[in-house]
């Protein structure tokens, strides 16, 4: 294959030798060689955690390395700003797009270098150059539509072609087909093959293994920060790409677990929940002591499954029964009178009132209890909270601390010890480890596991595996909204989990 | 339930000894700061006092400043209670002329006596407080920003006062109304003061009871919360759409009894009244040191501003700076207030 050799007798456009990166208490990258070459897709693939947007990051100019080289078609370079990456014919695509909303596409692609005339905005020019885009991707967007009116499927290609505006021989694309449907993936791919055979390179970031294997020309994996195999697409087998995704044994962290408390009376029973657009048909039951696990990727469905649960969004059909009453939170206020907790995944944005003390976060869906005429009693709230305090081993200086000061781990316990002040019976976990060191992270399974113990329900949503296969006792697989798989005890595996939320086999 | 903390580990140790003597070293800087401001605010107004030739600080100007501060304070409380919540109500300089009209009207229609007075107070406040319910259901219900349902309510409130006046004013001629603004409460002379003037003990007990509201009662826990992370209040059950209402209807009805003083110290109910008194209530809350952003404030604080901005007008005038002058003066004031209050935090502020 003459083109083949060609490409790789070349200096790949894009590559990066002995990257690292830390962060206090994590090796985010620890001497990563990756590399893409002009006109090819070259896959990235590993768990969360394994160090790809990280990578991407670096790549982008939006963090910097600690040591190691990038070189652009074999000239070293330093990135150090978004700027730059730009400068250099690097784009990326994140999955959360970057776009203005009330502009429209054309506006969009050109944003910060306009076509100008006698010092104004030449708009003819800007819908040419940006029609002339869409065309060479060989799509029809209209250009004149403001963003926010188009389809998910539409505002990506508005990146695309802002890519394509500025130069990008190399795209990098973070989960481009997160949020998009099946035909739409196709034409993504069309669009891919299109930009390759122009000679863009792309870096295609993605858990889907399906569509590693149908669009990519070389796949690398990672795992640990490490880069664990790079290799023509040919060279791998799926089985072979899970095994070395997932790698590792289990942590030997996770504190032994109670034995499985006997099925006969759920605590929480859920019956056929429905939200449109966010969940479908979810049904499974969790016991008193149990720990339910929940698996499943980014945009599953598996947090709007539990803010559901604990009135934080209505549901439209489907019901709850708690202790085997019929129950409907109308609001987070009738979850929690009813003894529904719900820990959120980002302590900062929903979890905490950052500006208030431990005390105050505490006890704040508690107040009712802690006042009389609507007085705080603020003796007997000190010292509750203390108390709570020294059982979770917080660390602060006092419980007046503000929660914005403390560690991850620390904002973890008060986020939790809101929900202990008064027991609550069920208890939502969203990611409980997420964002904090591993000595807390071994504090709060420690905690979890005494909960279960006291006959708490925990369910918990967790993207890294070993978490759930170490701490659940059974754990329900979720994929496009529904709840596709349960498994019992002993029967869930790693490659099983990721088969089934990546979709590579039915249910 | 207290158990003993884990065995720390040496580093931890090592560590938590290191915070403690940050911690330390922070306070007694802090304690340091304080002191040095609290002398340099001493040597200011004895420079001020000296410049006057002892008139501003003479206790009957103290007492001047006071009541002239009472119907600013009074509003800047409520407004306290709405930008905790990072709210703004902007309708409070035309709810003063509103319900000062409103119970002028009343007042001209009945007796004068005892009952027309709490039948007009009654008016007056129960306007204020109608008003900010309207101000506040469409920022709960549909989520308008207040900026806005405020500036909708000041257009509204106003017109509506000149239409009930007919665009004159209203005479009050109740006495026990008019004492309201213009009595003095006391015993004998003290310090050569005849008494103190009703509307600072009314502004005193607002300031008072605001403070305890927000410092000590489950409703003013609440506010912050909100301020502070309204999506995090709500997951944590706060009925989020009750206490945001309420803060308007508070700053509705404490415009009211703003209004019940002015009206009695001008003996009329004027609908011209309050014009621009809802940006110097705001004034008073941010140099108080209450962020727009909601989260943090005090009742404390909006009363040191808005006593700040009445000293300095005073002052101004006891210097004889002209009145236009004085305009420029107070803005630079408020500017440099923020200014300083925002890199003290920057610099100063844990982390």
């Amino acid at each position: 294959m003459p083109i083949t050799d060609v490409a790789a007798a070349a200096p790949p456009y894009l590559a990066l030798r002995g990257v690292s990166k830390s962060y206090p208490g994590v090796r985010a990258l620890a001497d990563v060689d990756f590399d893409i070459r002009s006109g090819e897709v070259h896959a990235l693939v590993g768990e969360n955690g394994a160090g790809k947007s990280t990578l991407v990051n670096v790549i982008a100019g939006a963090v910097r390395a600690d040591t190691g080289s990038i070189e652009i078609a074999g000239r070293a370079v330093h990135i150090a700003s978004p700027k730059q990456s730009q400068a250099l014919g690097l784009a990326v695509i994140h999955q959360e797009f970057v776009l203005v909303p009330e502009l429209s596409a054309a506006e969009n692609v050109l944003l910060g270098h306009e076509p100008m005339r006698r010092g104004v905005i030449d708009w003819f020019a800007l819908r040419q150059e940006a029609a002339g885009l869409f065309a060479r991707l060989g799509v029809d967007v209209p250009t004149e539509q403001k963003v926010k009116s188009l389809s998910v499927a539409q505002q990506q290609l508005v990146e695309i072609a802002k890519a394509l505006s500025v130069d990008a021989r190399v795209i990098l694309m973070d989960e481009p087909s997160a949020a998009l449907t099946g035909s739409d993936v196709d034409r993504l791919f069309a669009i891919i093959r299109a930009l390759t055979a122009q000679g863009v390179g792309i870096a295609y970031i993605s858990h889907r293994l399906e569509e590693v294997f149908a669009i990519a020309d070389r796949i690398t994996v990672m795992r640990d920060g490490k880069l664990v195999k790079t290799a023509p697409v040919a060279d791998f087998r799926r089985d072979e790409v899970i095994r070395l995704m997932v790698g590792r044994p289990l942590d030997a962290h996770y504190p032994a677990l109670p034995p499985d408390p006997p099925h006969t009376a759920p605590l929480l029973a859920v019956r056929n929940l429905t939200s449109p657009g966010r969940i479908e048909d979810v049904s499974f039951e969790v016991y008193p002591g149990e720990i339910y696990g929940i698996a499943g990727l980014v945009g599953s469905g598996r947090t709007s499954l539990l803010r559901a649960i604990c009135g934080a969004d209505r549901y439209s059909s489907g019901s709850l029964m708690l202790r085997g009453e019929p129950l409907h939170p109308r609001s987070p206020h009738d979850a929690i009178a009813a003894g529904l907790a719900l820990v959120t995944e980002d302590r900062k944005l929903q979890g905490l009132v950052l500006g208030l003390s431990i005390r105050e976060n505490v006890t704040l869906p508690h107040l009712d209890d802690f006042s009389r005429f609507g007085v705080i009693e603020r003796e007997r709230e000190r010292t509750a909270v203390a108390a709570l305090a020294a059982e979770l081993s917080i660390r602060a200086r006092s419980i007046e601390q503000a929660v914005r000061s403390l560690s991850g781990g620390n904002q973890q316990k008060v986020q939790l010890a809101k929900w202990l002040l008064e027991r609550a019976a069920v208890i939502c976990f969203d990611e409980p480890t997420r964002g904090i060191d591993v000595g807390a992270k071994a504090e709060i399974y420690e905690l979890m596991v005494t909960l279960a113990k006291a006959g708490t329900a925990i369910v918990m949503v967790s993207s890294e595996l070993p978490e759930v296969l170490g701490m659940a006792m059974r754990v329900g697989v979720m994929r496009g909204r529904r709840l596709i798989k349960e498994f019992s005890r002993g029967e869930a595996s790693a490659e099983a989990i990721i088969r089934l939320a990546t979709g590579t086999v039915a249910a | 339930m207290a158990q003993p903390p884990p065995p720390a580990q040496p580093d931890v140790q090592a560590e938590e000894a290191a915070a403690a003597t940050v911690a330390s070293r922070r306070r007694r800087a802090s304690a340091l700061r304080a002191a040095g401001l609290i002398a340099g605010l001493v040597v200011l107004l004895g420079i001020l006092n000296a410049a006057t030739h002892g008139d501003f600080l003479a206790p009957g100007n103290v007492v001047n400043v006071l009541r002239q501060i009472s119907v600013n304070a009074i509003l800047a409380a409520g407004q306290t209670f709405v930008i905790i919540t990072a709210g703004i109500d902007l309708s409070v300089g035309s709810l003063i002329a509103l319900s000062g009209v409103l119970m002028a009207g009343v007042l001209s229609r009945e007796q004068p006596g005892v009952f027309a007075v709490v039948l007009a107070v009654l008016a007056g406040v129960g306007v204020g407080a109608l008003a900010g319910t309207i101000n506040g259901l469409p920022v709960v219900r549909f989520g308008l920003p207040p900026f806005i349902t405020t500036l909708a309510m000041m257009l509204m409130a106003r017109g509506s006062a000149f239409l009930y006046t007919g665009g004159q004013p209203i005479e009050i001629v109740n006495k026990y109304f008019n004492d309201i603004g213009t009595g003095l409460i006391g015993i004998g002379r003290i310090f050569g003061i005849p008494g103190i003037p009703i509307p600072v003990i009314v502004m005193l007990v607002v300031v008072f009871a605001g403070h305890f509201v927000l410092t000590q009662t489950r409703f003013g826990r609440y506010v912050y919360a909100i301020g502070g992370n309204e999506e995090a209040a709500r997951l944590s059950g706060v009925n989020v759409a009750g206490v945001k209402l309420g803060v308007y209807v508070i700053s509705g009805a404490l415009a009211g009894v703003a209004s019940m003083l002015l009206a009695g110290r001008l003996n009329s109910g004027v609908p011209q009244s309050g014009q621009g008194y809802e940006l110097q209530s705001i004034a008073a809350v941010v140099v108080g040191g209450t962020s727009l952003m909601g989260g943090r404030g005090s009742m404390t604080g909006t009363f040191v501003g808005a006593l700040l901005i009445g000293m300095l007008y005073n002052l101004m005038n006891l210097l004889n700076v002209q009145s236009y002058a004085q305009e420029v003066v107070l803005g630079a004031v408020i500017l440099a207030a923020v200014l300083l209050d925002e890199l003290r935090k920057r610099y100063f502020a844990p982390r």
